[in-house]
């Protein structure tokens, strides 16, 4: 079966129904060997275990912002190459997108009280995540402005793209401006600064983060599928009843 | 009552459906207290200092934009005209459609708001005050809103007209809100005296402004 068979949304509900245990078993097994590497990964010798929150908060940043990058891809796949099921890749990725964005700020905060003395402060690495936790409040707002879908999707595949911009100053906020926030350990030019005993967990719990995205995006697209369909059906008994 | 019950339902249902706009209010609060640190800068003290009237503004700013949707889209599709001829009196309508459409948008705020002032740098006490202040303030909001809501009706280009009729009477809102939160947290006066003239407002707003909104649509309506 080719990739192009993936378009035909019944064929792509037939194959999620198949994959879907196997990706929640993979998903269980990377959290379970995550979380053990969490449990025996050292403490640090100024924040002690405090330093912990980060294999939570780092992944959910990451995919934060990979969410909106998956969204940006998912939005050219609507204007450019008109593949059926793109829109429904954007609309289902964008609450998941937003949840983590939401974990990442909350974990965030509650890292920050205990190590800088302060649930917030408005420097540029906080500040451009807040603002990407608003843009996908916002995308998930256009959708549910417009009643067609379709229309819909294309309306919030303009705005994904023009929202991409916020990625890199994201990335690269902590270098550009002063910032109260860590600089970057782990992708930056020159390899990463970070010991190999916290490197691996953190990678894990990366790993099991995505796994999880996967996971209830495949699900949630098949609901969309779904879910439009009864609309559909809904649509032509009241047209016909008329 | 009934029917009134039934209208409350309808009017909070259609307003978290698609196309309805309850949590934009939200949204909107969310993003007027990020724009201003973008303005103001970063700094703490400074933020701390003038956070409750930033969540006051964000709110007050919310509910004005939020209001259109209070008879515009009832006057579209002619259940305007079907309400107007009801039973029930005219008043009391217009009281269980400010409650809905408080409810839906303005009441989301008032939860919200304790969170936006976490990011102001706002102490446990402002928190604890701003949520009050904007709880008990946020209705006079809607009922004041209310006449300008009714004014603008028929207008389908109405654009800011709306909130520029209505944003000078709710100064007083404003004022007494920022002060009794300000009071509770610096003081000298105590925060009881401005909170009780807050909630009169809305009491007196409650009625003077159904009644204002009544006389609109009854007269003004053709």
């Amino acid at each position: 079966m080719a990739l192009i068979d993936l378009a035909n949304p019944t064929r792509f509900v037939t194959l999620v129904e198949r994959v879907l245990p196997w990706l929640v078993a993979a998903t269980s097994v990377a959290f379970a060997w995550g979380l053990w590497g969490t449990y025996l990964a050292p403490d640090d010798y100024q924040q002690g275990a405090t330093v912990k929150i980060m294999f939570i908060h780092v992944p959910n940043a990451w995919l934060s912002m990979f969410v909106w990058g998956v969204m940006s891809v998912a939005a050219l796949g609507t204007l450019v190459w008109r593949h059926p099921l793109a829109d429904v890749a954007a609309k289902c990725a964008a609450p998941i997108g937003a949840a983590f964005t939401f974990l990442a700020l909350v974990t965030g905060s509650l890292w920050g009280r205990p190590m800088w003395g302060t649930y917030w402060v408005w420097d540029a690495r906080l500040t451009s995540v807040l603002v990407l936790f608003i843009m996908y409040l916002a995308v998930m707002a256009l959708w549910r402005t417009v009643d067609d879908p379709t229309r819909a999707g294309r309306a919030a595949a303009v705005l994904t793209l023009v929202g991409a911009i916020n990625l890199p100053i994201i990335k690269f906020s902590v270098d550009w401006w002063n910032t109260l926030h860590q600089p970057a350990s782990v992708f930056r030019i020159g390899g990463s600064t970070i010991d190999r005993s916290m490197l691996i967990p953190l990678i894990a719990m990366a790993l099991a983060f995505t796994l999880l995205f996967i996971t209830l995006h495949l699900a949630a697209m098949r609901n969309e599928i779904l879910r439009r369909r009864v609309r559909t059906l809904m649509l032509t008994r009241a047209e016909r009843a008329a | 009552m009934m029917a009134l019950t039934a209208l409350f339902a309808r009017d909070a249902r259609i307003a978290v459906r698609i196309g309805g706009g309850a949590m934009m209010g939200v949204l909107f609060f969310l993003a007027v207290v990020t724009l201003v640190p973008f303005a103001v800068g970063p700094d703490l003290a400074l933020l701390r200092r003038i956070g409750p009237a930033i969540l006051w503004l964000g709110a007050l700013l919310s509910s004005l934009l939020a209001l259109d949707r209070l008879f515009a889209n009832d006057h579209e599709d002619g259940s305007l005209d079907i309400i107007l001829m009801a039973r029930p009196p005219l008043e009391l309508v217009i009281i269980t459609k400010a409650l809905a459409h408080w409810v839906t948008t303005g009441l989301p705020l008032v939860v919200a708001s304790p969170i936006l002032g976490l990011f102001l740098n706002l102490e446990p006490t402002a928190l604890a005050a701003t949520v009050l202040t904007l709880l008990v303030g946020t209705p006079a909001l809607t009922f004041i809103g209310v006449v300008g809501a009714a004014l603008a009706t028929a207008l389908r280009r109405g654009g800011l007209l709306l909130p520029v009729l209505v944003l000078p009477l709710t100064v007083p809102v404003l004022i007494f809100g920022v002060a009794a939160t300000n009071a509770a947290v610096v003081g000298p006066v105590p925060f009881g005296t401005p909170f009780t003239i807050l909630c009169a407002l809305t009491l007196m707003s409650g009625v003077v402004g159904p009644f204002a909104a009544a006389a609109t649509l009854r007269y003004g309506i053709e």
